[in-house]
This record gives structure tokens, sequence and C-alpha cells, in this order.
């Protein structure tokens, strides 16, 4: 169980004024769940994430892991990025291998586990293959599996598809529900992407911004697989970019000026097809 | 092939000019002349030892240069301090050139072997310094906050992926100061004494040799490009191309 307390993050701007990221965030994470953290950019999203891993210190509150609170990062919270972030110089086996190493366990235990992960990756056929031969996809699967192997009790995920083709996505989410399915981590799943925060997640947390804080929390109530449930995940969908509308059309008008109003008539897409897959 | 065309067209505009007679052969001597010159050079060991004197010497050098440009990198990319500090003051050595300091090395060791030693020394050490430091600097920030979520000591951390993640930059730096230590040690033993290349250079001018002086000329210019073009420039692209920086 995660339970994130009253968290409160700001940054020093250059000018010397305090931009306030996050703002009493404040929710609880069943064990085993698939929590999604939904919002525009520039919400905090990520920083929350970052706080969680233990790369970043929130200004005030805490988090509580299993009853402590955490203090830096640790490989009981493996992390996922939006970038692969694999050791360029070392190949996928080595790569999966290399936090293993600091368990201190036999090699031979190393070696067995980091070769479990790759093949639940698929990636058993390039396991000698250094990542600049990869594909976008791959090494993210590469990512996965080394975050898997350390067999941490959360997973954390940055936007990690983000980056990826349309179709390399929808296999991936295949696979990560596949993998979430059979190991029950706990995975805090950050992305921009309403569809792809539907199809996965078990609860919705949408994000608002200036000041990043939470709009509102969503349950998805579909069974696995997901898409057996088409229409309620659209309606769902929808729910969730009238919650976000006006959270879009502030970010626009930052980037804009005032004359930008978010109409719907104005989209240049059909709004059933490919709502918000952007934002 | 285009290369062995070139120096072909080259040595007949040589043989060519040398045939117009501007200047007495004894200063500009035909292509068949300094074929001679190093042929016998190379055959009565004279040059080879010559050679050996300067290599000795370089290899001493460029030893001295990695070991404390690498060291001199990672204090500067240590702390900030460091860097505004040690960091502009290498800055400004490096561009000094090294044979600059023939003067006062000849005063604090002696005119010899040390003298031209400490040349080629502060010859490779400020570059390697600045790639070394370099570096170390520039380490993707993503990889080292990979590897701390991986539960990673501060020992590990450091050698198992702040260093390798620096290697591109220090095979560039060990590349560059080869070819800095080259030619300050050919600065140095031209003024220098001893028996290596330079010397034997600066002796064919005053024997009025030049049939000499271009053969050592040739055996320099041979020398510097077969390092850099068998050992350096394969090795500087393996690594590139592993690290994922090659250019495509």
């Amino acid at each position: 169980m995660i339970e994130i307390k009253n968290i409160y993050k700001s940054f020093k701007q250059k000018d010397g004024s305090d931009l306030t990221v996050l703002n009493n965030i404040d929710f609880t994470i069943k064990e085993g769940e698939f929590i999604s953290l939904l919002g525009p950019s520039g919400c905090g999203k990520s920083t929350l994430l970052n706080i969680v891993s233990g790369l970043e210190e929130a200004n005030s509150g805490e988090i509580i892991i299993d009853g402590s609170p955490i203090k830096g990062p640790g490989s009981d919270r493996g992390v996922v990025f939006q970038e692969a972030a694999l050791f360029p110089w070392l190949n996928v086996l080595e790569n999966v291998k290399f936090g293993l190493k600091n368990k201190g366990i036999s090699e031979s235990e190393i070696n067995e586990t980091a070769l479990k992960y790759i093949k639940k990756v698929h990636l058993s056929k390039f396991k000698e293959s250094y990542p600049h031969q990869l594909s976008g996809g791959m090494r993210q699967r590469a990512a996965i599996a080394r975050a898997l192997a350390m067999n941490p009790k959360i997973l954390l995920m940055d936007e990690p598809f983000g980056a990826l083709d349309e179709q390399t996505r929808m296999m991936l989410h295949y696979e990560l529900q596949k993998i979430w399915l059979e190991t029950r981590k706990t995975i805090l799943f950050v992305t921009h992407n309403i569809r792809e925060a539907v199809q996965l997640s078990d609860r919705i947390v949408v994000f608002g911004t200036q000041p990043g804080r939470i709009k509102e929390i969503f349950e998805v109530k579909a069974a696995r697989p997901r898409s057996k449930n088409k229409g309620y995940l659209l309606e769902l969908e929808n729910r969730i970019l009238n919650v976000l509308k006006e959270e879009i059309e502030k970010v626009m008008k930052e980037e804009m000026g005032d004359e930008y109003h978010f109409e719907e008539g104005s989209l240049p897409w059909d709004p059933d097809r490919d709502m918000g897959s952007h934002i | 092939m285009k290369r062995v065309l070139f120096l072909g067209i080259l040595i007949a505009i040589w043989e060519v000019i040398y045939k117009l007679q501007i200047w007495p052969p004894i200063l500009f001597p035909s292509p068949l002349q300094v074929g001679e010159t190093l042929y016998l050079g190379i055959i009565d060991g004279s040059f080879i030892t010559s050679l050996g004197d300067s290599f000795k010497r370089l290899l001493i050098g460029y030893g001295f240069a990695l070991i404390i440009g690498t060291l001199l990198g990672l204090i500067i990319a240590s702390s900030k301090l460091m860097e505004d500090t040690l960091g502009s003051l290498v800055l400004a050595l490096q561009s000094v050139p090294s044979i600059v300091w023939l003067p006062l090395a000849i005063l604090w060791f002696g005119m010899g072997e040390a003298a031209i030693i400490f040349v080629v020394v502060l010859g490779g050490t400020w570059n390697m310094v600045i790639n070394a430091s370099t570096g170390i600097k520039n380490v993707r920030p993503l990889l080292l906050k990979a590897a701390k979520t991986m539960g990673i000591t501060e020992h590990n951390l450091f050698f198992k992926v702040t260093i390798p993640a620096a290697i591109p930059h220090l095979i560039t730096g060990m590349r560059l100061s080869w070819a800095f230590c080259w030619r300050a040690l050919m600065a140095g033993e031209l003024l220098g004494s001893g028996n290596g290349l330079g010397q034997i250079l600066m002796w064919g001018r005053e024997m009025g040799n030049m049939s000499m002086v271009i053969s050592i000329m040739i055996i320099i210019a041979t020398l510097g490009s077969l390092t850099d073009g068998i050992i350096f420039k394969p090795l500087e692209n393996k690594v590139l191309e592993r690290w994922g920086l090659a250019k495509i």
C-alpha cells in the first residue's frame, strides 16, 4: 500500500519566486492496483512520480509504503522512464543483470532471473544486442524487463510509451496488461493519453494545472481484457475529457493568449475517434 | 587507390621542379635521392634507433599526460568551485603551446631527456583534462537516475555508470592528446638534445643534408597518420558506434 500524504512541492524560478508544482496531493494506492496519473503537460504528474521513486524530494508531506516513509530511491520501486534509459555500453542481458548485481545473489541466480524476464518481454532473440541496435519499442521492453527483474513491489512508469508509434504502443499495452495480471505488481502509470489510461488502469487520478492538484479520481469498472467493453470505456473517456477540458483551455490560453477557446465544434478531428490522445 | 594516384602525381610534380633546376640539388633533392637516403637510413639502423628514442619519450610523456589529465579532469568535474578555479586555469594553460615551457624545463631539469618529456607531458595533459571533465559532466542524468532506482551504491554509481558513460569523451581525449604529444615531442627534440627524430632532423640541416631532412619529415608524417588511422580512429569509431553516438 502506498499512502501519498499531503504532498506539496515547489521549484525556485530564475527570478527568485516560487512556482508551486504540486499542492495538497493526498490519496492512497492499494496493493496490486494499477493507477494512472493523467493530466496535461505541466500538471506535476511526473514530479509526483519522481517523488514516489525518491529521485526528488517534496517540500512537505510524505510517501509511506507499507507503513514506513521512503528515504531516497530504492530497489523496492522500479522505474521505467519515457526514454528507455538503458546503458548503451551493455547489451540487453547485461542491462537486465545490472541492478541484480547489487542484490548480493549468486551469479547463476542473476543469470537465471535476467533470462526469465527477458523472455517475459519476448526479447530472448535479442539478448546479445546493444540498445542502439533495437527499435524504440524493444528498448522500452528491455527497460521494463530490467525494472521487473529487480522484483520491486511497485512499478513506476513515467509516460513509458509516449515516444512510440501507435501500433507499437498498442502491442505494449497488451503486453503490460499481461505482465500486470501475471505479477500483480502495484503500478503507478503517468500518461497524458486518456485512452491509454482508460485501457490500462483500475483507477485514474486526473490532475489539474497551476498549481498541480487532484481534480477527480475515476474508477474504471470494466473487466479485462478491456477490448470487450468498448461502449463503457468510450463513455468514460468522454467524462474524463469533460473534466480535463477546463485544464486544457488553461494551458492553451497560457500558450496562445486569451483568444483561444476550446470549442468542440472546432476540433479538427472526429471527437469519437481520436479523442484526447495527444492533449 | 585514389590516394596512391594522388601521391604519384605529387612525386611527379616534385621531380619536374627538381629537373627545372630552380634551386641547387643540395637544397632541393630529387625524390629518388630522398628515397635512397630513407632506404639507407632504415637499412643501417640509424633512423630506427632515433625512432626508438623518440617513441620512448613519446610513450612516457603520453602516459603521464593521460594519467595526470584524467585525474585533474575528475577533480574539475567533481565540484563547481574546482571548475571555476582549476578549470579556468587549465583553459588558460591549454592556449600556451607546450614548447614555450622548454626554456623553463631546461633550467629545472637540465638539457636532457627530462626536459623534453616534460614538454611532451604538458603538450598532452590539458586537452585530456578538458575531455575527461566534459565527459564526466555530460553523463546523461537519466542514466544516473535509472541506476539510483536500482539501489546502486555511490562507489558503483561512479565506476559502473559515470566512467563507462564518459568513455567516448575519454577516447577522443586520448586521440587528440596523442597528436598533441607528438607535436610537442618534435618541437622539443628540434631544440633539445639527444638522438631522436627531431634531433637528426636538425643534424641534417647542420650538415646541409636536405635529403635527410626530407626523409625524416616523411617518417614523421607517415607515423603520425598511421597511428591515428590504424589505432585511434578505428578505436574511436568502434566506441562511438557501441555507445550509439555514431554519425549515420
